[in-house]
């Protein structure tokens, strides 16, 4: 959606929300709910465990969490298929705009949604606002016991208490890919890497990839009749899409 | 002649009544005047200091010892979770901001419209206009996960380049809020100016109270061209402070209303929050006048039942106003059908805090319209106390619903959870004690009563007959 203004002194295009250049489809179909993707991208995050206490009052800090819901009263109940729900990477988020900090911009060159921890203040207004509910705080400082700092992926910040963060689509995997390509002389293959929860996905429901290339396995797999989008008449333009009804 | 006599009687009488009823009418000498308000000062007992003490130590330790304690833990240890992001802080945010309201709104409007019962009180207003913003101040940081980096909210100019988003209702708040501190504390202070150097020459030599008096003061002597210079001032501030105010609440409101929430993205939200503001801000003011005048010295005088009357007039009509605003609301977004809006509603009435719901209703809504339609009952210093604090407790509650409670069904389910307060209780009884306190504080510094007003209006009041009937009339001074 790009708005031309023609005001007399001022002549500029406005680009309001554009589609993503990475991303993602999940197939609800064949998600086992295993929750492989959740311990994958905890341990590529660098995400802390907050302990079952804070977990269990709605403390827990994952990036990415496996959704499942049951239908109609005990004892005709049906189980929803599982769906994994991690940060939408919106082309036009709600969560950038109110950002007072300036902390939660869009980036130009992967065109994803980012959070800057050090710009960070800690209003929490970004997560208010996201009607995905997939932005994470940190409400503490949380322990890492010994052994586990020696896994610390040291691509990836660790956060410290205040701020907030979410999934990145794995932006440390990206750039890496990108780096080696350009090194090469040519462009990133399709499927030639892939976020920490696409790759440990057991039963491959999660495909990622360029979605503006639309000979991409991503962009196919969205393309089809059974591909929608979460919330999608709040016309944030997520960059996922979800698989479903097969 | 008889009959001559009983009429000269019920003259006197109905004159005497006047006197009685109307502190315009009751003039005393400006020596004698200014006296009462110096004592009014200085007549401390051993139970303020008591008192004094309490709060003193309710600060320290729930304020800046519980703060202290977040800051160092984390924002862990007060209640705010996913869904519920934002908690009892923003609650007590938009709560001080509402009592800081009435008082630009019973100082400015008042003022501008000539409303001769406000004399006495307008600056034990204004005074809770400044020291509410404190609050709401102390109340907003708190909230901040990194407080010690909120100066990045300032638009500073630094080397990196790095710049508040001014897309985000934060940064207009931030503007907002610090606006009205300062231009309500501008408007505090010109209309003080003459009070201090009135203390000032009533003040010993050598005490610090005569070098803070004589500091402030600016060196006011009360010519005809400082009294101009004054009255300028404080006519271009009355007028301009008016719309600055319902923008502060505009503003606030629109932190909610801007965003993507059910409960939150209702178009109405700047006018019921100004109203609500309004609302809770009156209460206030009624409860302070009521202390005010049964604990400090010679407030009998100053502060009388025609004054808790009017307040009670203005509480009844904004409380109306407000119930309209409520109402429309409520009708707008269950008629737009949203499911997520609908599931909200129910939820406000029906959910576990539904109670406070109802609470709401009844002390905003039901209780004024149920005391404050009688004369009598309504110039009652105590019960207007009384509606006063319940309509605070009633206003509160309303903003935990639009808050905490609307935060906890959001349009992810999975995420559905409620919110337990944790530390900011305490840091909440914190602000409210560090209130008090300001107040107590500036009630030994700061004359409570503006004496020249009341002068100014006495002198312009006068009883005159006309045939066998006396009448009030007021003159135009200004």
């Amino acid at each position: 959606m790009t708005t031309e203004l023609k005001i007399s002194e001022i002549s500029a295009n406005f680009a309001e929300g554009e589609q993503g250049k990475w991303g993602m489809a999940i197939d609800m179909d064949i998600c086992t709910g295993c929750q492989a993707c959740v311990a994958a991208c905890a341990m590529e995050n660098n995400v802390p465990f907050v302990g079952e206490a804070d977990s269990g009052y709605g403390r827990s800090m994952h990036w990415i969490r496996t959704e499942r819901f049951w239908e109609g009263e005990f004892p005709e109940i049906k189980m929803t298929p599982y769906q994994p729900v991690l940060c939408q990477q919106c082309g036009h988020a709600p969560c950038e705009p109110v950002c007072p900090a300036f902390a939660t911009v869009h980036s130009q060159a992967e065109a994803l949604n980012l959070q800057v921890y050090n710009r960070c203040v800690g209003t929490r207004y970004c997560a208010n606002n996201c009607p995905y509910q997939v932005r994470s705080f940190n409400w503490r400082d949380y322990e890492r016991p010994e052994p586990l700092p020696n896994q610390l992926n040291p691509d990836v910040t660790v956060r410290r208490r205040g701020v907030m963060e979410k999934c990145t689509f794995c932006i440390q995997r990206i750039h890496r890919a990108e780096d080696v390509a350009k090194s090469e002389g040519r462009e990133v293959a399709d499927g030639e890497f892939a976020p920490a929860c696409a790759q440990a996905c057991p039963a491959d429901a999660i495909v990622f990839g360029r979605i503006d290339d639309p000979e991409s396995a991503v962009s196919k797999m969205a393309r089809g009749a059974r591909g929608f989008h979460l919330l999608e008449e709040l016309g944030t333009l997520p960059a996922v899409t979800y698989l479903k009804g097969g | 002649m008889a009959s001559t006599a009983t009429h000269h009687d019920h003259e006197q009488d109905h004159i005497a009544h006047l006197r009685e009823k109307h502190l315009m009418l009751d003039p005393l000498p400006r020596g004698r005047m200014n006296e009462m308000v110096m004592e009014s000062m200085h007549d401390t007992s051993w139970k303020f200091w008591v008192v004094f003490g309490i709060l003193s130590v309710i600060v320290a330790v729930f304020l800046f010892g519980a703060w202290g304690y977040m800051i160092a833990n984390g924002l862990g240890v007060a209640g705010v979770n996913r869904p519920s992001y934002w908690g009892i802080f923003l609650v007590n945010t938009v709560f001080w901001i509402g009592i800081s309201h009435a008082g630009t709104f019973i100082s400015a409007i008042l003022r501008v419209f000539k409303a001769e019962f406000r004399r006495p009180f307008t600056r034990a207003a204004e005074l809770m206009t400044t020291f509410g913003l404190v609050q709401a101040g102390f109340s907003i940081f708190m909230h901040m996960g990194r407080v010690w980096l909120s100066y990045w909210l300032m638009p500073i100019p630094n080397q990196r380049g790095l710049w508040p988003n001014f897309h985000s209702p934060l940064s207009w708040d931030l503007l907002a809020i610090t606006t009205y501190l300062l231009s309500s504390t501008m408007y505090l202070f010109l209309p003080l100016i003459p009070d201090l150097a009135m203390a000032r020459d009533r003040t010993p030599d050598g005490t610090w109270q005569k070098t803070f008096y004589r500091v402030l003061a600016l060196g006011f002597r009360g010519t005809e061209g400082e009294w101009t210079h004054l009255r300028h001032a404080m006519n271009i501030f009355a007028f301009a402070i008016i719309p600055v105010m319902f923008s502060v609440h505009t503003i606030v409101s629109w932190d909610c209303a801007a965003a993507t929430r059910p409960g939150w993205n209702s178009t109405i939200f700047g006018p019921y929050f100004v109203v609500g503001a309004l609302h809770s801000g009156m209460g206030a003011v009624a409860m302070v006048l009521a202390v005010v005048q049964s604990r400090m010295k010679h407030m009998k005088y100053f502060i009388r039942g025609e004054h808790f009357d009017a307040l009670g007039m203005l509480m009844l009509l904004v409380s109306m106003t407000w119930a309209y605003f409520f109402f429309n609301d409520y009708m707008v977004q269950w008629y737009g059908g949203d499911k997520w809006t609908q599931q909200l509603l129910h939820f406000h009435e029906a959910g576990p805090l539904g109670w406070m719901w109802f609470a709401m209703l009844i002390f905003n809504v039901a209780i004024p319209w149920a005391t404050l339609w009688n004369k009598k009952w309504r110039s009652n210093p105590w019960l207007l106390f009384g509606v006063g604090l319940l309509i605070n407790f009633g206003m509160w509650f309303e903003r935990y619903i639009i808050i905490p409670i609307s935060l906890t069904i959001n349009r992810m389910p999975f995420t559905w959870r409620m919110y337990t307060p944790g530390v900011e209780i305490y840091l909440g009884i914190g602000t409210v004690a560090f209130f008090i306190l300001l107040y107590m504080g500036a009630s030994r510094l700061i004359p409570l009563i503006p004496v020249w007003e009341v002068q100014e209006g006495q002198m312009a009041h006068s009883l005159k007959k006309y045939g066998r009937e006396t009448v009030v009339t007021i003159s135009e001074l200004e």
